[in-house]
């Protein structure tokens, strides 16, 4: 199969960007850079503990997908979740210190970070269990045909995650009674350490769907533009009654599946060559140069960027942990 | 040779039934396999058919019979030869071959005989193994007018009214909807609630589990039925981590107002995967709330006020129980109040506390005891988490002795809490060490008598109530 990058989806041409999508896609992936680089230094300080899975690599495929939703559309994810809270609208400084166990987090630092949520931004977690956000994000689609709103429910999780059985259940659901949900396989080659290969009797995770009615479609989540189409027509599908839809977003984590993962299954070469050849900021940031845009008002967006991360941190790290009483809260409503 | 054609058992815990109509008359010739009459129970309709062949010599129960039990001849086979009309209808009824579940469901056989009697009215309808002289629930206002009802009826109820008050609450589960529920709980809902909100499922319990906990995050009430709660446990994954967990891990912003209802524990003769009692399992985890009723009207009062909560709540209900009537308030918004325990019968000598069928054995028991002269103060937990504590030290205080009954297993059992918080809380008043009476510590056998064996009985209460009092 076609590595992520190398023009999977022919048929489909790259639509362009305006050069304020351009902008904002750019801004939006680096804040995801950016803070996910902050989150490594953090956890490496201490400031952060426990299972931290970092996003760097894939940010084209929650920014893309964002800019193809619309307001009130809901995200649903696994636990590499940093980039679809900040895709979300949910404010740095509350994901970061949730990271580092404060009680500014979004959670009162209760639940870390593979475990945040906004009912404000419409994003229903961050869930730490493989293969939970296919169901719990088409229990979102069925509220939303139960109230006839018209909004899409769009539920992330990996390629690893896509050989859980009730990914399968739920897709028999969703395609039988209609449900507006958007499942996108982030596929990014490897569950933890293991590479498809050694996971999938079939590694075409668009077609995954095809069993139960559900049509997919396989595309290069390198390219934010891409991204964004592909999410728009299939949104469409979803938004107009048709039932779910399966778009397999393909990928690259530069970094190990979380911070105590060396990485030794594949080789530096191959990340390498992702990273100088697919990167999805740069190619962004050398489109914008090609048309014009002065290097200065780039580097202008990566400061505006790095201070909002660094602001972040030093309220993550400055803030107070939780009361002890906090510890019997929000047991029950 | 004539043949008895016995009332069949249409389910396990099935004891009794209407022959709702003959198919064939008298004197009509039989093949086997030809269906020669319809029988209904509170769960179903079902055609019996002839194994037997020759003519259909005398109709013993007509037609619209009610209440007929298991096992009572209803009609009469002649063989080839014999004069159909000389045949006669046997004068006693036939001994059923074993009676499992002996206390919760032994079939008088009066009751047999009445049925076989034919064209008598139909009897009042009996709950076998009728709860002893339960009390009504103290929430309940004096002089409130009573309404026998089945605990199924009541379950039934109770979701119905929610439904009708709040547009967010919706069923969904295998067999909820145009099957009328599997065990019949569902009945009618359909019809009342449309297909939107009566949802019926594939058999993929992890599946709907998570898809009804997305539809709670996203502000549906949903009430999630499991046929048992024996399959809960491919979908317990999303109970837990996912409902009960979710509150906490958000810091308050993201509910889960989900009810995960169904029988749970044993029903009769259904082996170890389908009899497992799951009341310790659930009370364990922190961010459900954990429901057991023993009556129509707790289930009722509960279930609506279960549905009505913002957290995920386990109801678990007891299919022997279902066909169970007992007195339900009249009153137009009964609503009971979770986590309070209720004093089934009071006493001073030694109490009792159980839950769900399990109150079957102790106030069985505390009749059993009374006739030795010891009063026995039963208790009800109704719900198990959170646990109602305070009545059970309270009435330890008075008595200095607890016996704890659960069908489930002793290890880390429902049980076992109430003994450490008593030694915790009440030690000082313990006259003597908690007794457990308990399912046995074996996977649920299938043979009537292991089964029997395995399960508690009401001996075994006395016994362990005698023993603490030292007598």
């Amino acid at each position: 199969m076609a590595n992520a990058g190398d023009g999977v989806d022919a048929a489909h041409t790259v639509p362009d960007f305006t050069r304020e999508e351009e902008l904002h896609a750019l801004r939006e992936m680096l804040l995801i850079r950016r803070f996910e680089e902050k989150a490594g230094q953090l956890y490496g300080m201490g400031v952060i503990a426990g299972f931290c899975h970092l996003y760097i690599g894939q940010e084209a495929v929650v920014v893309g997908v964002k800019m193809a939703a619309r307001e009130g559309d809901q995200f649903t994810t696994s636990y590499r979740d940093h980039g679809h809270m900040l895709a979300s609208g949910m404010e740095a400084r509350g994901v970061m210190a949730e990271l580092a166990g404060k009680r500014g987090g979004y959670s009162k630092g209760k639940g870390g970070s593979m475990h945040m949520f906004s009912h404000e931004k419409a994003f229903y977690g961050g869930h730490g269990i493989v293969g939970a956000p296919a169901p719990i994000g088409a229990g979102v689609a069925f509220a939303n045909a139960y109230r006839g709103d018209g909004k899409v429910s769009i539920t992330f999780f990996g390629e690893g995650a896509a050989n859980q059985g009730q990914v399968y259940e739920t897709f028999n659901m969703a395609a039988l009674w209609k449900l507006p949900v958007l499942f996108i396989v982030e596929n990014n080659r490897y569950a933890m350490g293991t590479s498809l290969a050694r996971a999938a009797a079939q590694g075409d995770f668009a077609m995954r769907g095809a069993a139960f009615g559900i049509p997919g479609r396989q595309i290069d989540g390198m390219d934010v533009r891409n991204v964004k189409a592909a999410t728009a027509e299939a949104l469409d599908w979803c938004r107009s009654g048709k039932g779910p839809y399966l778009l397999e977003i393909q990928t690259y984590r530069y970094r190990g599946h979380s911070m105590s993962d060396p990485a030794k299954y594949r080789s530096k070469e191959e990340v390498q060559r992702m990273r100088e050849e697919h990167d999805p900021i740069e190619q962004v940031r050398l489109r914008l140069l090609a048309a014009g845009v002065a290097e200065d008002e780039l580097k202008k967006i990566d400061a505006t960027v790095r201070k909002i991360v660094a602001e972040a941190a030093d309220f993550a790290m400055s803030d107070k942990e939780p009361e002890p009483s906090e510890l019997y809260t929000d047991v029950l409503a | 040779m004539t043949i008895n054609v016995l009332m069949p058992a249409l389910s396990p815990t099935m004891e009794q039934g209407k022959l709702a109509k003959w198919l064939k008359n008298e004197g009509d010739e039989i093949k086997a396999g030809d269906v020669i009459a319809e029988i209904e129970t509170d769960k179903a309709t079902m055609e019996v058919e002839a194994v037997d062949e020759g003519v259909l010599a005398r109709i013993l129960v007509p037609g619209g019979t009610e209440n007929v039990a298991v096992n009572t001849p209803i009609a009469v086979i002649a063989g080839e030869g014999e004069d159909a009309s000389a045949v006669q209808a046997p004068t006693a009824p036939v001994t059923p071959p074993s009676a499992p579940q002996a206390e919760a469901g032994e079939a008088p056989a009066t009751q047999l005989a009445a049925a076989a009697e034919a064209a008598a009215p139909a009897p009042k309808p009996v709950s076998v193994a009728t709860p002893p002289a339960v009390s009504a629930a103290p929430e309940v206002p004096a002089g409130t007018t009573m309404i026998p009802m089945t605990m199924r009826e009541a379950l039934r109820d109770a979701m119905a009214e929610e439904m009708r008050r709040d547009p967010n609450v919706f069923v969904m589960g295998e067999e909820v909807g145009e099957y009328q529920g599997a065990y019949k709980v569902t009945q009618g809902l359909l019809q009342e609630f449309g297909p939107m909100r009566v949802r019926d499922t594939p058999i993929t319990e992890y599946g709907f589990a998570g898809i009804g906990v997305g539809a709670a995050f996203a502000g549906l009430r949903p009430i999630v039925e499991f046929m048992t709660f024996n399959f809960s446990m491919q979908a317990i994954d999303h109970i837990v981590n996912s409902a009960a967990k979710t509150l906490y891990m958000s810091g308050g912003q993201i509910h889960s107002p989900i009810v995960f209802r169904g029988p749970n524990g044993a029903a009769a003769r259904v082996g170890a995967q389908h009899s497992q009692d799951y009341a310790a399992w659930y009370s364990q985890v922190p961010g459900l709330i954990v429901i057991s009723p023993s009556n129509a009207s707790d289930a009722k009062g509960l279930l609506k006020a279960a549905i009505r909560n913002n957290n995920p709540v386990i109801f678990l209900e007891n299919e022997i129980l279902y066909g169970k009537t007992s007195e339900v308030p009249a009153l137009e918004d009964f609503v009971l109040p979770i986590g309070k325990a209720r004093i089934a019968r009071p006493g001073t000598d030694v109490t009792l506390v159980s839950f769900s069928i399990g109150m079957t054995y102790a106030l069985a028991a505390a009749e059993e005891l009374a006739k030795d002269g010891i009063e026995a103060e039963v208790i009800d937990l109704r719900t198990l988490r959170p646990m109602d504590a305070a009545t059970i030290v309270e009435s330890v205080k008075k008595t200095g002795r607890c016996v704890s009954i659960e069908e489930g297993w002793s290890q880390c059992g429902v049980g076992a809490e109430i003994a450490a918080r008593l030694q915790q809380e009440a030690f000082d008043w313990l006259d003597a060490p908690i007794a457990r009476v308990t399912g046995k510590d074996v996977p649920m056998p299938y043979a009537a008598n292991l089964e029997k064996l395995a399960l508690p009985s009401v001996a075994e209460v006395v016994a362990a109530a005698k023993a603490v009092l030292y007598r």
